[in-house]
Protein backbone atom coordinates (compact mmCIF):
# COMPACT_ATOMS: atom_id res chain seq x y z
CA UNK A 1 0.00 0.00 0.00
CA UNK A 2 1.31 3.54 -0.86
CA UNK A 3 2.19 5.54 2.04
CA UNK A 4 -0.17 8.33 2.60
CA UNK A 5 -1.00 11.10 5.87
CA UNK A 6 -4.10 10.26 8.04
CA UNK A 7 -6.23 12.79 9.19
CA UNK A 8 -8.72 12.35 11.68
CA UNK A 9 -11.56 14.74 10.93
CA UNK A 10 -12.80 17.15 13.48
CA UNK A 11 -15.80 18.57 11.54
CA UNK A 12 -17.41 18.54 8.31
CA UNK A 13 -15.40 22.05 7.44
CA UNK A 14 -12.18 19.97 8.66
CA UNK A 15 -11.78 17.80 5.27
CA UNK A 16 -9.19 19.58 2.82
CA UNK A 17 -9.87 19.58 -0.88
CA UNK A 18 -8.77 16.19 -2.81
CA UNK A 19 -8.18 14.49 -0.05
CA UNK A 20 -10.10 11.32 0.18
CA UNK A 21 -12.43 10.05 2.20
CA UNK A 22 -12.04 7.14 4.34
CA UNK A 23 -15.67 5.60 6.62
CA UNK A 24 -15.70 2.59 7.93
CA UNK A 25 -12.63 1.42 5.22
CA UNK A 26 -14.49 -2.32 4.63
CA UNK A 27 -14.48 -1.07 0.46
CA UNK A 28 -11.38 1.53 0.50
CA UNK A 29 -9.06 -0.47 1.77
CA UNK A 30 -8.84 -3.50 -0.20
CA UNK A 31 -8.64 -0.57 -3.29
CA UNK A 32 -6.11 1.17 -1.85
CA UNK A 33 -4.29 -2.53 -1.24
CA UNK A 34 -4.64 -3.02 -4.44
CA UNK A 35 -3.43 0.21 -5.75
CA UNK A 36 -6.62 1.20 -7.63
CA UNK A 37 -7.23 3.93 -5.24
CA UNK A 38 -3.77 5.84 -3.94
CA UNK A 39 -4.45 8.98 -2.23
CA UNK A 40 -2.04 11.04 -1.06
CA UNK A 41 -4.27 12.44 1.94
CA UNK A 42 -6.80 10.18 3.63
CA UNK A 43 -9.43 11.96 6.17
CA UNK A 44 -11.10 9.27 8.65
CA UNK A 45 -14.75 10.91 8.60
CA UNK A 46 -16.08 8.11 11.25
CA UNK A 47 -15.85 9.47 14.34
CA UNK A 48 -18.01 12.06 13.18
CA UNK A 49 -21.89 13.06 14.67
CA UNK A 50 -23.69 11.97 11.59
CA UNK A 51 -24.54 8.42 13.30
CA UNK A 52 -27.99 8.80 14.01
CA UNK A 53 -31.38 7.47 13.28
CA UNK A 54 -34.18 10.53 13.73
CA UNK A 55 -37.62 11.21 12.47
CA UNK A 56 -37.44 13.37 9.75
CA UNK A 57 -40.91 14.50 8.46
CA UNK A 58 -43.16 11.67 8.08
CA UNK A 59 -39.75 9.15 7.57
CA UNK A 60 -36.43 9.02 9.05
CA UNK A 61 -32.65 10.47 8.57
CA UNK A 62 -30.48 7.80 8.26
CA UNK A 63 -26.67 9.77 9.18
CA UNK A 64 -24.27 8.69 6.74
CA UNK A 65 -22.00 7.21 9.26
CA UNK A 66 -24.46 4.78 10.85
CA UNK A 67 -22.84 1.53 10.36
CA UNK A 68 -24.78 -1.27 8.52
CA UNK A 69 -25.29 -3.56 11.37
CA UNK A 70 -26.98 -0.82 13.82
CA UNK A 71 -28.99 0.52 10.47
CA UNK A 72 -30.62 -3.81 10.01
CA UNK A 73 -31.09 -3.88 13.95
CA UNK A 74 -33.10 -0.70 14.35
CA UNK A 75 -36.66 -1.64 15.47
CA UNK A 76 -38.25 1.38 13.63
CA UNK A 77 -36.25 0.17 10.50
CA UNK A 78 -37.23 -3.14 10.85
CA UNK A 79 -41.22 -2.50 11.62
CA UNK A 80 -41.76 -0.14 8.57
CA UNK A 81 -38.88 -0.72 5.95
CA UNK A 82 -37.70 -4.17 6.28
CA UNK A 83 -36.95 -4.19 3.05
CA UNK A 84 -33.97 -2.26 4.02
CA UNK A 85 -32.92 -4.43 6.71
CA UNK A 86 -33.14 -7.80 5.01
CA UNK A 87 -30.93 -6.33 1.91
CA UNK A 88 -28.77 -4.98 4.31
CA UNK A 89 -28.52 -8.53 6.17
CA UNK A 90 -28.64 -10.24 2.62
CA UNK A 91 -24.50 -8.37 2.47
CA UNK A 92 -21.08 -8.78 3.55
CA UNK A 93 -20.73 -10.30 6.78
CA UNK A 94 -21.37 -9.16 10.12
CA UNK A 95 -17.76 -8.13 10.91
CA UNK A 96 -17.92 -5.87 7.77
CA UNK A 97 -21.64 -4.74 8.86
CA UNK A 98 -20.15 -3.39 11.86
CA UNK A 99 -17.35 -1.60 10.29
CA UNK A 100 -19.22 -0.24 6.77
CA UNK A 101 -21.23 3.11 6.40
CA UNK A 102 -24.21 4.20 5.25
CA UNK A 103 -22.82 6.38 2.92
CA UNK A 104 -19.98 4.56 2.38
CA UNK A 105 -22.15 1.31 1.06
CA UNK A 106 -23.90 4.07 -1.64
CA UNK A 107 -20.56 5.01 -2.49
CA UNK A 108 -18.84 1.46 -3.21
CA UNK A 109 -16.69 0.35 -6.05
CA UNK A 110 -17.75 -2.28 -8.54
CA UNK A 111 -16.90 -5.82 -8.18
CA UNK A 112 -15.78 -5.87 -11.74
CA UNK A 113 -12.46 -8.87 -11.77
CA UNK A 114 -11.02 -6.43 -14.78
CA UNK A 115 -11.38 -3.09 -12.43
CA UNK A 116 -9.28 -5.02 -9.75
CA UNK A 117 -6.67 -6.41 -12.23
CA UNK A 118 -4.18 -3.58 -12.75
CA UNK A 119 -2.82 -5.54 -15.52
CA UNK A 120 -6.12 -5.08 -17.75
CA UNK A 121 -7.78 -2.42 -19.48
CA UNK A 122 -10.72 -0.25 -17.81
CA UNK A 123 -11.98 2.82 -18.38
CA UNK A 124 -13.65 3.33 -14.87
CA UNK A 125 -10.44 2.68 -13.24
CA UNK A 126 -7.69 4.08 -15.91
CA UNK A 127 -9.81 6.39 -18.22
CA UNK A 128 -9.58 6.03 -22.33
CA UNK A 129 -7.99 2.48 -21.62
CA UNK A 130 -10.84 0.36 -22.79
CA UNK A 131 -12.64 -2.05 -21.46
CA UNK A 132 -11.28 -5.66 -20.93
CA UNK A 133 -14.15 -6.77 -19.88
CA UNK A 134 -15.87 -6.74 -23.59
CA UNK A 135 -15.59 -10.15 -25.01
CA UNK A 136 -14.06 -11.26 -21.66
CA UNK A 137 -15.27 -13.32 -18.42
CA UNK A 138 -18.42 -11.25 -18.09
CA UNK A 139 -20.10 -13.56 -15.31
CA UNK A 140 -21.38 -11.17 -12.91
CA UNK A 141 -22.23 -8.17 -15.35
CA UNK A 142 -24.45 -5.51 -16.24
CA UNK A 143 -27.78 -6.50 -18.88
CA UNK A 144 -28.91 -3.28 -18.65
CA UNK A 145 -27.96 0.56 -19.43
CA UNK A 146 -23.99 -0.64 -20.35
CA UNK A 147 -22.45 1.11 -23.02
CA UNK A 148 -19.11 0.02 -25.42
CA UNK A 149 -17.12 1.73 -22.54
CA UNK A 150 -17.82 -0.14 -19.48
CA UNK A 151 -20.33 -3.21 -18.09
CA UNK A 152 -19.69 -3.08 -14.94
CA UNK A 153 -22.50 -3.47 -12.26
CA UNK A 154 -23.36 -1.73 -8.97
CA UNK A 155 -22.80 -4.24 -6.63
CA UNK A 156 -24.27 -2.96 -3.47
CA UNK A 157 -27.33 -4.58 -1.56
CA UNK A 158 -28.92 -1.79 0.38
CA UNK A 159 -29.04 0.85 -2.44
CA UNK A 160 -31.43 -1.69 -4.58
CA UNK A 161 -33.94 -1.48 -1.47
CA UNK A 162 -33.49 2.47 -0.63
CA UNK A 163 -34.57 2.73 -4.43
CA UNK A 164 -37.50 0.61 -4.18
CA UNK A 165 -38.08 2.84 -1.16
CA UNK A 166 -38.08 5.93 -2.89
CA UNK A 167 -35.24 7.53 -0.18
CA UNK A 168 -33.00 10.50 -0.91
CA UNK A 169 -29.36 11.09 -0.91
CA UNK A 170 -28.27 14.62 1.35
CA UNK A 171 -24.98 16.25 -0.07
CA UNK A 172 -22.94 18.45 1.79
CA UNK A 173 -20.66 21.02 -0.37
CA UNK A 174 -20.46 24.01 -1.77
CA UNK A 175 -23.98 23.00 -3.04
CA UNK A 176 -26.26 21.36 -0.68
CA UNK A 177 -29.20 19.05 -2.09
CA UNK A 178 -31.03 16.11 -1.99
CA UNK A 179 -31.17 13.53 -4.75
CA UNK A 180 -33.39 10.54 -4.71
CA UNK A 181 -31.36 7.08 -4.55
CA UNK A 182 -33.03 5.97 -7.82
CA UNK A 183 -31.01 8.74 -9.52
CA UNK A 184 -27.88 8.73 -7.61
CA UNK A 185 -25.57 6.59 -9.87
CA UNK A 186 -24.85 6.92 -13.57
CA UNK A 187 -24.99 4.55 -16.21
CA UNK A 188 -21.47 4.43 -17.83
CA UNK A 189 -22.09 6.24 -21.11
CA UNK A 190 -18.67 7.10 -22.28
CA UNK A 191 -17.30 8.89 -18.84
CA UNK A 192 -18.02 5.24 -16.76
CA UNK A 193 -14.96 6.65 -14.11
CA UNK A 194 -18.22 8.94 -12.87
CA UNK A 195 -20.09 6.96 -10.69
CA UNK A 196 -22.54 9.27 -9.40
CA UNK A 197 -23.76 12.62 -8.92
CA UNK A 198 -21.40 13.42 -5.98
CA UNK A 199 -19.21 16.20 -7.41
CA UNK A 200 -15.61 16.24 -6.23
CA UNK A 201 -15.41 18.32 -2.65
CA UNK A 202 -18.77 17.25 -1.60
CA UNK A 203 -19.91 14.46 1.31
CA UNK A 204 -22.80 12.29 1.78
CA UNK A 205 -24.43 13.59 5.10
CA UNK A 206 -27.63 11.45 5.29
CA UNK A 207 -30.45 9.14 3.53
CA UNK A 208 -33.65 10.29 4.07
CA UNK A 209 -36.04 7.99 3.79
CA UNK A 210 -40.14 9.07 3.26
CA UNK A 211 -43.11 8.04 4.74
CA UNK A 212 -43.84 4.26 4.92
CA UNK A 213 -45.66 2.54 2.54
CA UNK A 214 -48.13 0.53 3.67
CA UNK A 215 -48.19 -3.25 2.05
CA UNK A 216 -45.51 -6.03 1.89
CA UNK A 217 -42.07 -5.32 1.39
CA UNK A 218 -39.59 -8.22 0.34
CA UNK A 219 -35.94 -8.45 -0.74
CA UNK A 220 -34.59 -11.74 -2.75
CA UNK A 221 -31.21 -11.99 -3.66
CA UNK A 222 -29.76 -14.89 -5.34
CA UNK A 223 -26.02 -15.49 -5.55
CA UNK A 224 -23.37 -18.30 -6.54
CA UNK A 225 -23.64 -19.75 -2.72
CA UNK A 226 -25.75 -19.26 0.17
CA UNK A 227 -23.76 -16.42 2.20
CA UNK A 228 -21.04 -13.88 2.21
CA UNK A 229 -21.23 -13.65 -1.83
CA UNK A 230 -22.33 -11.12 -3.96
CA UNK A 231 -25.43 -10.35 -5.93
CA UNK A 232 -25.95 -11.82 -9.13
CA UNK A 233 -29.48 -10.69 -9.23
CA UNK A 234 -31.15 -9.43 -6.83
CA UNK A 235 -35.03 -7.63 -6.37
CA UNK A 236 -36.66 -5.18 -4.02
CA UNK A 237 -40.07 -5.11 -3.99
CA UNK A 238 -42.46 -2.74 -2.17
CA UNK A 239 -46.48 -3.33 -3.08
CA UNK A 240 -49.60 -2.19 -1.53
CA UNK A 241 -52.96 -4.21 -2.27
CA UNK A 242 -56.19 -2.99 -1.36
CA UNK A 243 -59.32 -5.29 -2.08
CA UNK A 244 -57.06 -8.09 -3.79
CA UNK A 245 -55.79 -5.15 -6.02
CA UNK A 246 -52.36 -3.70 -6.42
CA UNK A 247 -52.57 0.05 -6.20
CA UNK A 248 -48.64 0.90 -5.50
CA UNK A 249 -45.59 -0.99 -6.76
CA UNK A 250 -42.31 -0.16 -6.45
CA UNK A 251 -39.49 -2.70 -8.11
CA UNK A 252 -35.74 -2.20 -8.06
CA UNK A 253 -33.31 -4.60 -9.24
CA UNK A 254 -29.34 -5.13 -8.30
CA UNK A 255 -26.82 -7.21 -9.94
CA UNK A 256 -27.91 -6.22 -13.18
CA UNK A 257 -26.95 -2.40 -14.04
CA UNK A 258 -24.68 0.30 -12.75
CA UNK A 259 -27.30 1.37 -10.58
CA UNK A 260 -30.44 -0.10 -9.15
CA UNK A 261 -32.51 -0.77 -12.21
CA UNK A 262 -36.38 0.50 -11.98
CA UNK A 263 -38.42 0.63 -14.71
CA UNK A 264 -41.63 2.80 -14.22
CA UNK A 265 -43.38 0.89 -17.57
CA UNK A 266 -43.33 -2.06 -15.58
CA UNK A 267 -44.59 -1.02 -12.52
CA UNK A 268 -47.08 0.97 -13.63
CA UNK A 269 -48.45 -2.49 -15.55
CA UNK A 270 -49.21 -3.81 -12.21
CA UNK A 271 -51.28 -1.00 -10.72
CA UNK A 272 -55.52 -1.69 -10.41
CA UNK A 273 -54.46 -5.20 -11.45
CA UNK A 274 -55.58 -8.52 -9.23
CA UNK A 275 -52.17 -10.36 -8.92
CA UNK A 276 -51.73 -13.42 -11.05
CA UNK A 277 -49.38 -15.89 -13.33
CA UNK A 278 -50.19 -13.77 -16.37
CA UNK A 279 -49.77 -10.29 -15.00
CA UNK A 280 -46.18 -11.31 -13.43
CA UNK A 281 -45.05 -13.00 -16.64
CA UNK A 282 -46.19 -9.63 -18.40
CA UNK A 283 -44.63 -7.56 -16.40
CA UNK A 284 -41.28 -9.34 -16.17
CA UNK A 285 -41.29 -9.07 -19.97
CA UNK A 286 -41.70 -5.47 -19.49
CA UNK A 287 -38.50 -5.27 -17.42
CA UNK A 288 -36.84 -7.03 -19.22
CA UNK A 289 -37.32 -5.74 -23.18
CA UNK A 290 -34.40 -3.67 -23.08
CA UNK A 291 -31.88 -5.64 -21.62
CA UNK A 292 -28.62 -7.33 -23.30
CA UNK A 293 -26.49 -9.38 -22.60
CA UNK A 294 -23.08 -11.10 -23.92
CA UNK A 295 -22.49 -15.32 -24.21
CA UNK A 296 -20.94 -14.84 -20.25
CA UNK A 297 -24.14 -12.90 -18.64
CA UNK A 298 -26.78 -14.54 -20.87
CA UNK A 299 -28.55 -16.53 -17.97
CA UNK A 300 -28.99 -13.60 -15.81
CA UNK A 301 -31.95 -12.56 -17.59
CA UNK A 302 -34.19 -15.85 -17.08
CA UNK A 303 -32.47 -15.29 -13.60
CA UNK A 304 -34.47 -12.21 -12.99
CA UNK A 305 -37.19 -13.52 -14.82
CA UNK A 306 -37.72 -16.16 -12.29
CA UNK A 307 -36.49 -14.11 -9.56
CA UNK A 308 -38.86 -11.16 -10.25
CA UNK A 309 -41.86 -13.58 -10.60
CA UNK A 310 -41.08 -15.37 -7.40
CA UNK A 311 -40.85 -11.86 -5.78
CA UNK A 312 -43.80 -10.40 -6.64
CA UNK A 313 -45.79 -14.15 -6.05
CA UNK A 314 -44.77 -13.83 -2.42
CA UNK A 315 -44.81 -10.38 -1.81
CA UNK A 316 -48.72 -10.36 -2.85
CA UNK A 317 -49.39 -13.97 -1.61
CA UNK A 318 -50.02 -15.98 -4.61
CA UNK A 319 -48.08 -19.16 -3.75
CA UNK A 320 -44.57 -18.55 -3.05
CA UNK A 321 -42.77 -20.14 -6.53
CA UNK A 322 -42.34 -23.90 -6.37
CA UNK B 1 5.53 6.87 12.45
CA UNK B 2 3.47 8.15 15.83
CA UNK B 3 2.83 6.20 18.78
CA UNK B 4 -0.98 4.89 18.87
CA UNK B 5 -2.45 4.14 22.28
CA UNK B 6 -5.46 1.69 22.77
CA UNK B 7 -6.76 -0.25 25.52
CA UNK B 8 -6.18 -4.28 24.29
CA UNK B 9 -7.51 -6.90 26.76
CA UNK B 10 -7.74 -4.68 29.00
CA UNK B 11 -3.87 -2.89 29.25
CA UNK B 12 -3.60 0.18 28.00
CA UNK B 13 -0.85 -0.42 25.04
CA UNK B 14 1.21 2.28 23.17
CA UNK B 15 3.36 0.99 19.74
CA UNK B 16 4.84 2.95 16.49
CA UNK B 17 2.01 3.15 13.72
CA UNK B 18 2.35 4.54 10.16
CA UNK B 19 -1.24 6.05 8.46
CA UNK B 20 -1.35 2.44 6.41
CA UNK B 21 -0.74 -0.09 9.34
CA UNK B 22 -3.42 -2.37 9.60
CA UNK B 23 -4.56 -2.90 13.08
CA UNK B 24 -3.77 -6.98 12.77
CA UNK B 25 -0.06 -5.45 12.00
CA UNK B 26 -0.28 -3.23 14.79
CA UNK B 27 -1.10 -6.30 16.96
CA UNK B 28 1.44 -8.83 15.41
CA UNK B 29 4.29 -6.91 15.15
CA UNK B 30 3.65 -3.81 17.48
CA UNK B 31 2.42 -5.50 20.55
CA UNK B 32 3.42 -9.03 19.50
CA UNK B 33 -0.06 -10.55 19.68
CA UNK B 34 0.67 -13.14 17.55
CA UNK B 35 -2.87 -15.00 18.55
CA UNK B 36 -4.45 -13.04 15.89
CA UNK B 37 -4.18 -14.41 12.05
CA UNK B 38 -3.52 -13.37 8.65
CA UNK B 39 -5.19 -15.38 6.39
CA UNK B 40 -6.91 -13.72 3.13
CA UNK B 41 -5.90 -9.77 3.99
CA UNK B 42 -8.76 -8.68 1.69
CA UNK B 43 -11.42 -9.06 4.55
CA UNK B 44 -13.08 -12.84 2.90
CA UNK B 45 -11.67 -15.52 5.54
CA UNK B 46 -12.09 -14.04 9.16
CA UNK B 47 -9.19 -15.50 10.42
CA UNK B 48 -8.29 -11.88 12.18
CA UNK B 49 -11.90 -11.20 14.08
CA UNK B 50 -11.03 -9.20 17.04
CA UNK B 51 -13.42 -7.24 18.60
CA UNK B 52 -13.45 -3.32 18.97
CA UNK B 53 -15.44 -1.60 21.88
CA UNK B 54 -17.14 -4.87 22.14
CA UNK B 55 -17.74 -5.55 18.30
CA UNK B 56 -16.51 -7.87 15.93
CA UNK B 57 -14.36 -6.48 13.29
CA UNK B 58 -11.70 -7.99 10.23
CA UNK B 59 -8.74 -6.53 11.76
CA UNK B 60 -7.16 -7.14 8.76
CA UNK B 61 -9.27 -3.83 7.34
CA UNK B 62 -8.87 -1.22 10.03
CA UNK B 63 -6.06 0.89 10.49
CA UNK B 64 -4.58 0.98 13.48
CA UNK B 65 -4.91 4.99 13.39
CA UNK B 66 -8.70 4.54 12.96
CA UNK B 67 -9.38 2.74 16.35
CA UNK B 68 -6.77 4.94 18.25
CA UNK B 69 -8.09 5.25 21.80
CA UNK B 70 -10.48 2.29 20.87
CA UNK B 71 -10.90 -0.80 23.76
CA UNK B 72 -9.74 -3.74 21.65
CA UNK B 73 -9.98 -7.52 23.01
CA UNK B 74 -7.90 -10.04 20.87
CA UNK B 75 -8.29 -14.39 21.43
CA UNK B 76 -5.04 -13.12 24.07
CA UNK B 77 -7.72 -11.73 26.16
CA UNK B 78 -10.26 -14.89 25.80
CA UNK B 79 -8.78 -17.44 28.59
CA UNK B 80 -9.84 -16.83 32.22
CA UNK B 81 -8.36 -14.58 34.91
CA UNK B 82 -7.03 -18.34 36.42
CA UNK B 83 -5.42 -18.95 32.82
CA UNK B 84 -8.13 -21.94 32.07
CA UNK B 85 -9.84 -21.55 28.77
CA UNK B 86 -13.20 -19.48 28.78
CA UNK B 87 -16.64 -20.79 27.71
CA UNK B 88 -16.20 -20.25 23.97
CA UNK B 89 -12.80 -21.75 24.14
CA UNK B 90 -13.29 -24.82 26.36
CA UNK B 91 -16.78 -25.41 23.89
CA UNK B 92 -14.75 -25.67 20.62
CA UNK B 93 -12.00 -28.59 22.20
CA UNK B 94 -14.98 -30.21 23.75
CA UNK B 95 -16.87 -30.50 20.29
CA UNK B 96 -14.03 -30.60 18.28
CA UNK B 97 -14.34 -27.30 16.55
CA UNK B 98 -10.92 -27.07 15.12
CA UNK B 99 -8.37 -29.27 13.13
CA UNK B 100 -5.21 -27.21 12.24
CA UNK B 101 -6.50 -24.32 14.50
CA UNK B 102 -5.92 -21.73 11.95
CA UNK B 103 -9.10 -19.89 11.57
CA UNK B 104 -10.24 -20.86 15.15
CA UNK B 105 -9.18 -17.34 16.69
CA UNK B 106 -11.41 -15.13 14.32
CA UNK B 107 -13.97 -18.29 14.97
CA UNK B 108 -14.03 -17.47 18.83
CA UNK B 109 -13.81 -14.00 19.04
CA UNK B 110 -16.94 -13.94 16.05
CA UNK B 111 -18.63 -16.32 18.70
CA UNK B 112 -18.18 -14.29 21.62
CA UNK B 113 -19.67 -11.09 20.17
CA UNK B 114 -22.61 -13.36 18.34
CA UNK B 115 -23.46 -14.66 21.48
CA UNK B 116 -23.07 -11.43 23.87
CA UNK B 117 -25.68 -10.32 21.30
CA UNK B 118 -27.91 -13.17 20.95
CA UNK B 119 -27.22 -15.33 23.98
CA UNK B 120 -29.22 -18.65 22.96
CA UNK B 121 -28.92 -18.40 19.37
CA UNK B 122 -30.73 -20.85 16.64
CA UNK B 123 -28.16 -23.41 14.51
CA UNK B 124 -29.47 -20.76 11.41
CA UNK B 125 -28.32 -18.07 13.46
CA UNK B 126 -25.16 -19.45 14.10
CA UNK B 127 -24.64 -20.15 10.73
CA UNK B 128 -25.78 -16.88 9.81
CA UNK B 129 -23.12 -15.29 12.45
CA UNK B 130 -20.45 -17.09 11.31
CA UNK B 131 -20.71 -16.31 7.59
CA UNK B 132 -17.73 -14.01 7.57
CA UNK B 133 -15.54 -17.02 9.19
CA UNK B 134 -13.92 -19.51 6.57
CA UNK B 135 -12.38 -23.14 8.08
CA UNK B 136 -10.88 -25.25 5.69
CA UNK B 137 -10.49 -28.20 7.81
CA UNK B 138 -13.88 -28.59 9.79
CA UNK B 139 -16.63 -28.15 8.09
CA UNK B 140 -18.28 -26.06 10.31
CA UNK B 141 -20.68 -28.88 12.18
CA UNK B 142 -18.31 -29.21 14.80
CA UNK B 143 -18.02 -25.90 15.05
CA UNK B 144 -21.71 -25.14 14.89
CA UNK B 145 -22.22 -27.40 17.81
CA UNK B 146 -19.71 -25.79 19.79
CA UNK B 147 -21.08 -22.21 19.09
CA UNK B 148 -24.74 -23.79 20.41
CA UNK B 149 -23.01 -25.72 23.36
CA UNK B 150 -21.11 -22.39 24.72
CA UNK B 151 -24.45 -21.20 24.78
CA UNK B 152 -25.69 -23.54 27.07
CA UNK B 153 -27.62 -25.57 24.49
CA UNK B 154 -27.68 -28.80 24.00
CA UNK B 155 -25.75 -28.97 20.74
CA UNK B 156 -26.14 -32.81 19.76
CA UNK B 157 -29.92 -32.81 20.78
CA UNK B 158 -30.63 -29.69 17.86
CA UNK B 159 -28.23 -31.62 15.51
CA UNK B 160 -30.03 -34.63 15.82
CA UNK B 161 -33.51 -32.85 14.73
C1 LIG C 1 -15.72 -9.62 1.51
C2 LIG C 1 -16.77 -8.57 1.25
C3 LIG C 1 -18.07 -8.93 0.93
C4 LIG C 1 -19.05 -7.97 0.71
N1 LIG C 1 -20.31 -8.37 0.36
C5 LIG C 1 -21.25 -7.42 0.12
C6 LIG C 1 -22.57 -7.78 -0.29
O1 LIG C 1 -22.90 -8.96 -0.40
N2 LIG C 1 -23.46 -6.79 -0.53
C7 LIG C 1 -23.13 -5.48 -0.39
O2 LIG C 1 -23.98 -4.62 -0.60
N3 LIG C 1 -21.89 -5.10 -0.03
C8 LIG C 1 -20.96 -6.04 0.22
N4 LIG C 1 -19.70 -5.65 0.55
C9 LIG C 1 -19.35 -4.23 0.47
C10 LIG C 1 -19.60 -3.46 1.72
O3 LIG C 1 -20.99 -3.34 1.93
C11 LIG C 1 -18.95 -2.09 1.54
O4 LIG C 1 -17.55 -2.29 1.55
C12 LIG C 1 -19.32 -1.10 2.60
O5 LIG C 1 -20.70 -0.86 2.64
C13 LIG C 1 -18.61 0.22 2.37
O6 LIG C 1 -18.84 1.09 3.45
P1 LIG C 1 -17.61 1.74 4.25
O7 LIG C 1 -18.16 2.68 5.23
O8 LIG C 1 -16.71 0.68 4.79
O9 LIG C 1 -16.89 2.51 3.06
P2 LIG C 1 -15.38 2.95 2.85
O10 LIG C 1 -14.57 1.78 2.44
O11 LIG C 1 -14.91 3.76 4.01
O12 LIG C 1 -15.58 3.93 1.62
C14 LIG C 1 -16.02 3.47 0.35
C15 LIG C 1 -16.05 4.65 -0.61
O13 LIG C 1 -17.05 5.57 -0.22
C16 LIG C 1 -16.51 6.87 0.00
N5 LIG C 1 -17.27 7.42 1.12
C17 LIG C 1 -17.45 6.86 2.35
N6 LIG C 1 -18.29 7.61 3.09
C18 LIG C 1 -18.65 8.66 2.33
C19 LIG C 1 -19.50 9.80 2.55
N7 LIG C 1 -20.15 9.99 3.70
N8 LIG C 1 -19.63 10.69 1.55
C20 LIG C 1 -18.98 10.50 0.37
N9 LIG C 1 -18.16 9.46 0.11
C21 LIG C 1 -18.01 8.56 1.08
C22 LIG C 1 -15.04 6.64 0.25
O14 LIG C 1 -14.27 7.76 -0.11
C23 LIG C 1 -14.75 5.44 -0.63
O15 LIG C 1 -14.52 5.84 -1.94
C24 LIG C 1 -18.72 -6.60 0.82
C25 LIG C 1 -17.42 -6.23 1.17
C26 LIG C 1 -16.45 -7.18 1.38
C27 LIG C 1 -15.06 -6.74 1.74
S1 LIG D 1 -7.25 -11.94 7.19
FE1 LIG D 1 -8.81 -10.57 7.67
S2 LIG D 1 -10.54 -11.52 6.87
FE2 LIG D 1 -8.97 -12.84 6.18
S1 LIG E 1 -9.54 -25.62 11.74
FE1 LIG E 1 -8.26 -25.44 10.03
S2 LIG E 1 -9.12 -23.72 9.03
FE2 LIG E 1 -10.53 -24.07 10.58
Amino acid sequence: MKPFAYHRAQSLRDIPDGATIIAGGTNLLDLMKHEIATPNTLVDISHLDLNRIEPEADGLRIGALVRNSDLAADPVIRRDYPVLSRALLAGASGQLRNMATTGGNLMQRTRCPYFYDLRTQCNKRAPGTGCAAMGGVIRNHAIFGASPDCVATYPGDMAVALSALGAEVEIAGPDPRRVPVADFHLLPGNTPHVETRLRPGEIITAVILPAPVTGEQRYRKVRDRASFAFALVSVAAVITMVDGRITRAALACGGVAAKPWRDPECEAALVGREPSDALFEQAASLMLRSASSQEGNAFKIPLLRRTLIATLRDATGLEPAP
Amino acid sequence: MTNVTMTVNGKSVSAPAEGRTLLVEYLRTGLGLTGTHVGCDTSQCGACVVHVDGRAVKSCTVFAMDVEGSDVRTIEGMANADGSLGVVQQAFQDHHGLQCGFCTPGMVMTTAALLAENPRPSEAEVRHGLEGNICRCTGYHNIVKAVLAASGQDADAIAAQ
